[in-house]
């Protein structure tokens, strides 16, 4: 039913070279777009938070905090919005062999996401634009709206991408797609535990994010009550949710341990399928081996099926041409339980601090290390996203259809990758620049100065 | 009605309110870009960052909307079009994009140099983009787009006679209703010299595009025959009424009523667009691909229009509520909100 006429996938291929510019093109302009996506999910419940506690206490460091980060906010949203566009014309420019054919089974997650999509920038223009034109607990009650449409906008879109991991939904037919059930398509196994999965990574990105911008403030003598509750308010989210993650993340690994095997096997460099499989910390492929990897005998078997005699399947199990390059799954996946497991060490040095002197942990280092805990959580969230992607190669849709079926047979792709990158270039360093200069604003001296008028926190 | 025609109607439903109010936000972009220097064009500027500011990026979200309607009810045609007309969309893509950032950045930096340099490059890419957008669509009417991937040509398909009338037209279309619309806007502030300003350029924009449109009948004849023949047949009567509507806007403006021009100048847009939709029924790319024939599969179509029609009790009051609260400020409003947007540029 996809199209009376097919779609004629792969009569004129792309070369090998056009094929590698377009998964490059991708891959940048979502690990940008990633970035940015994941603070409009998680800073407005931040924003709001603190302009709760602000009209609550009437705390000036509050509301001052508020009216900074919803300027933040604006900023990040609007670039978030732009450079997600990209994401929905490279769909199709880059893939249409995907699109052409399976569009409509993943198109159902995409809709209603847009209709999340279009309730956040709506009420994201009102709670910004008319701040001192609500009264202050309509206000309030419009970031509701912007919390809940950002994360379902983040659950339909990953449910998107989960279902690239399993698809599920259709029959294909003689290369066309019968039998659709969209819905099925959308609540494909895969769906609970990688949309879970990002959406915190979502909620770690945006608090140790924002808390990091503080902690370098207080490590430059800055530990005024405004920057205290700065750190305080994200670092003791994200904090909250770091072990949830790790949980969360389990269930994900032994998601992918039963459903995509081979995925597995590169994430933990097994070649072989075995029982009592160990656990390699670190090392590299070279020859068809793991060498130079720390092993932690029966290891694997243990975490991926509670059992250290379970079988594990070995790359060896499907033929080299469906494999998956194994150094950069392994690599990726183990950069991401590297930071993912920093995080936990940072927030329960940072619980047993509280929970002895209800205050920040004294050291110095602490302090050093929140400041690093952002960029942290972003290289978590990259690497995860590199793993689950890469990880799922050579297929787009696993089991189902190549990337290089997919891919465009237009002439010239790669200059788009080109022309992407200076862009992006340029974006990067204004985008930087910019929330460098939101962060810097000196603060008042007083809650009378010229700044606070200005910010309307009076 | 067939259920992949009322997707499409929901699809071009969004192109109509993409052309209507992201055009408008383009538009406003193309006089930022000539409104003079940081001094001279002060007045204008802020006019522009205030009017499209708290709805752009709403506005904005039709053409996600369009574009994932497109591939989830019509996924052959959808890959069809991006991958032949690869070169102007990826320039859209790059326009959208530096076109939001820019605006975002400019506002978010104190010093001029930088807010020029943000402004400059929010103003280009308010014109390239609807321009890359109009060849788009001049492709796509023409029936330079066959099915399958990457099958039209790279290059002709979007760079021919038609193409490049719709990318004049679209920029012009887009000038024309931002400066309606600001026109009006500049009324509600009390400030005559503004509103005159944007008055003055509304009737030149209208004029330009009804000059273009009138050499484009020209141009369709000579490269578009079959486009020409469902506008001149068909689709005629809308052709008709778009011509009416834009010919009493002019006269609308020229006696200073306006609101009323606001409605006939969005009339005279939407006339064409469905007048286009009208011209090539029941082809979706002409003459190769129906409606029917690239519709996807029924129980698609139909969980899509009901979660459109649920998710619609939502954004309906919601879109509201975003155009009532900013179309009803009044000049004291507008003072509050200059010393807020100050506060916002430091």
């Amino acid at each position: 039913m996809a199209a009376a006429l097919e779609m004629q996938v792969g009569t004129t291929a792309a070369s090998a070279a056009d094929l590698m510019a377009a998964r490059t093109q991708m891959a940048v302009s979502l690990g940008w777009h990633i970035i940015v996506a994941c603070l409009g999910v998680g800073f407005p419940l931040l924003v709001m938070v603190a302009e709760w506690r602000g009209l609550r206490t009437g705390d000036a460091a509050w509301r001052l905090l508020a009216r900074r980060w919803g300027r933040t906010l604006g900023v990040l949203f609007a670039v978030g919005a732009v450079s997600g566009t990209i994401l929905s014309f490279e769909l199709g420019i880059l893939w249409p062999g995907m699109m052409g054919t399976f569009g409509e089974v993943i198109g159902l997650p995409f809709a209603i996401e847009g209709v999340a999509f279009f309730t956040e920038a709506i009420f994201l223009g009102i709670y910004l634009y008319a701040w001192d034109r609500l009264p202050p607990r309509v206000h309030l009650l419009c970031g509701i709206p912007i919390v809940i449409s950002g994360v379902a906008g983040a659950f339909f879109v990953v449910a998107a991408n989960s279902w690239m991991n399993q698809p599920r939904g259709f029959d294909l037919v003689d290369g066309k797609v019968t039998n659709v059930d969209p819905w099925a398509a959308m609540f494909n196994p895969a769906t609970p535990p990688q949309t879970v999965h990002m959406i915190l990574a979502a909620f770690l990105v945006s608090g140790y994010g924002v808390a990091s911008v503080y902690a370098v403030a207080m490590l430059r003598g800055r530990r005024d009550r405004y920057h205290r509750l700065g750190f305080l308010l994200p670092f003791c989210f994200a904090a909250l949710v770091t072990p949830v993650q790790i949980g969360v993340g389990d269930w994900a690994a032994h998601f992918v341990a039963d459903n995509q095997p081979v995925k597995l096997a590169a994430m933990e460099g097994v070649f072989h399928t075995e029982r009592g499989a160990p656990l390699h910390l670190g090392g590299i492929e070279v020859d068809g081996e793991l060498r130079y990897a720390v092993e932690i005998p029966d290891g694997l078997s243990l975490l991926a099926h509670w059992d250290p005699d379970a079988e594990i399947k070995g790359l060896d199990e499907v033929p080299a041409g469906d494999r998956p390059p194994v150094n950069v799954v392994h690599l990726s996946f183990q950069t991401m339980v590297a930071a993912g497991s920093a995080l936990l060490l940072l927030a329960g040095w940072f619980a047993a601090a509280w929970w002895r002197r209800r205050d920040l942990p004294r050291s110095a280092w602490f302090l050093r290390g929140a400041s690093l805990a952002g960029v942290a959580a972003v290289v978590a969230l990259e690497a995860g996203w590199v793993t689950t992607e890469v990880g799922r190669q050579p297929w787009i849709v696993y089991g189902y259809m190549r990337t290089s079926q997919a891919v465009s047979s237009a002439p010239g792709l790669r200059f788009g990758l080109y022309v992407l990158l200076v862009v992006y270039t340029l974006m990067t360093v204004a985008t930087v620049y910019v929330l460098r200069r939101l962060a810097r604003r000196p603060l008042p001296v007083a809650p009378q100065e010229h700044d606070v008028v200005e910010e309307n926190v009076t | 009605m067939t259920l992949a025609e009322v997707l499409l109607a929901v699809t071009w439903v969004g192109v109509t309110a993409y052309a209507l109010l992201g055009g408008a936000d383009f538009g406003a972009g193309a006089w930022d870009l000539i409104a003079g220097g940081a001094h001279g064009g002060a007045r204008q500027r802020a006019l522009i960052e205030h009017s499209i500011g708290p709805v752009w990026e709403a506005n904005h979200v039709w053409l996600i909307f369009a574009l994932v309607m497109l591939w989830t009810g019509f996924p052959t045609a959808f890959a069809s079009i991006m991958s032949t007309l690869y070169i102007p969309l990826m320039a859209v893509a790059f326009g959208v994009i530096l076109r939001g950032a820019a605006f975002a950045f400019r506002k978010a930096v104190p010093e001029l140099w930088l807010k020029r340099l943000f402004g400059a490059c929010f103003a280009a890419s308010s014109v390239i983009t609807p321009f890359f957008l109009g060849t788009v669509a001049g492709a796509v009417a023409t029936g330079r787009v066959p099915p399958g991937t990457a099958r039209g040509q790279p290059i002709t398909s979007w760079v021919n006679p038609t193409s490049l009338l719709g990318g004049v037209l679209a920029v012009g279309v887009c000038a024309y209703l931002a400066a309606v619309y600001l026109t009006n806007d500049a009324r509600r502030t009390g400030d005559q010299g503004l509103t005159e300003w944007f008055r003055v350029r509304a009737l030149a924009a209208g004029l330009g595009v009804g000059v273009v449109a009138l050499g484009g009948i020209g141009v369709l004849r000579a490269d578009a025959p079959r486009l020409f023949d469902g506008l001149t047949g068909r689709a005629l009567p809308l052709v008709v009424a778009s011509a009416l509507f834009g010919a009493a806007s002019l006269v609308l403006l020229a006696r200073r009523r306006l609101v009323a021009v606001r409605v006939t100048a969005a009339l005279a847009v939407v006339a064409i667009i469905w007048g286009w939709a009208a011209a090539q029924y029941p082809y979706l790319l002409e003459p190769y691909l129906t409606i029917a024939q690239a519709a996807s599969s029924p129980a698609v179509m139909q969980a899509v229009l009901v979660s459109l029609a649920v998710g619609s009790l939502l954004l309906v009051p919601s879109l509201t509520l975003l155009f009532v609260l900013f179309q009803r400020e009044h000049a004291h409003d507008l003072a509050v909100a200059g010393h807020a947007d100050e506060g916002l540029t430091d």
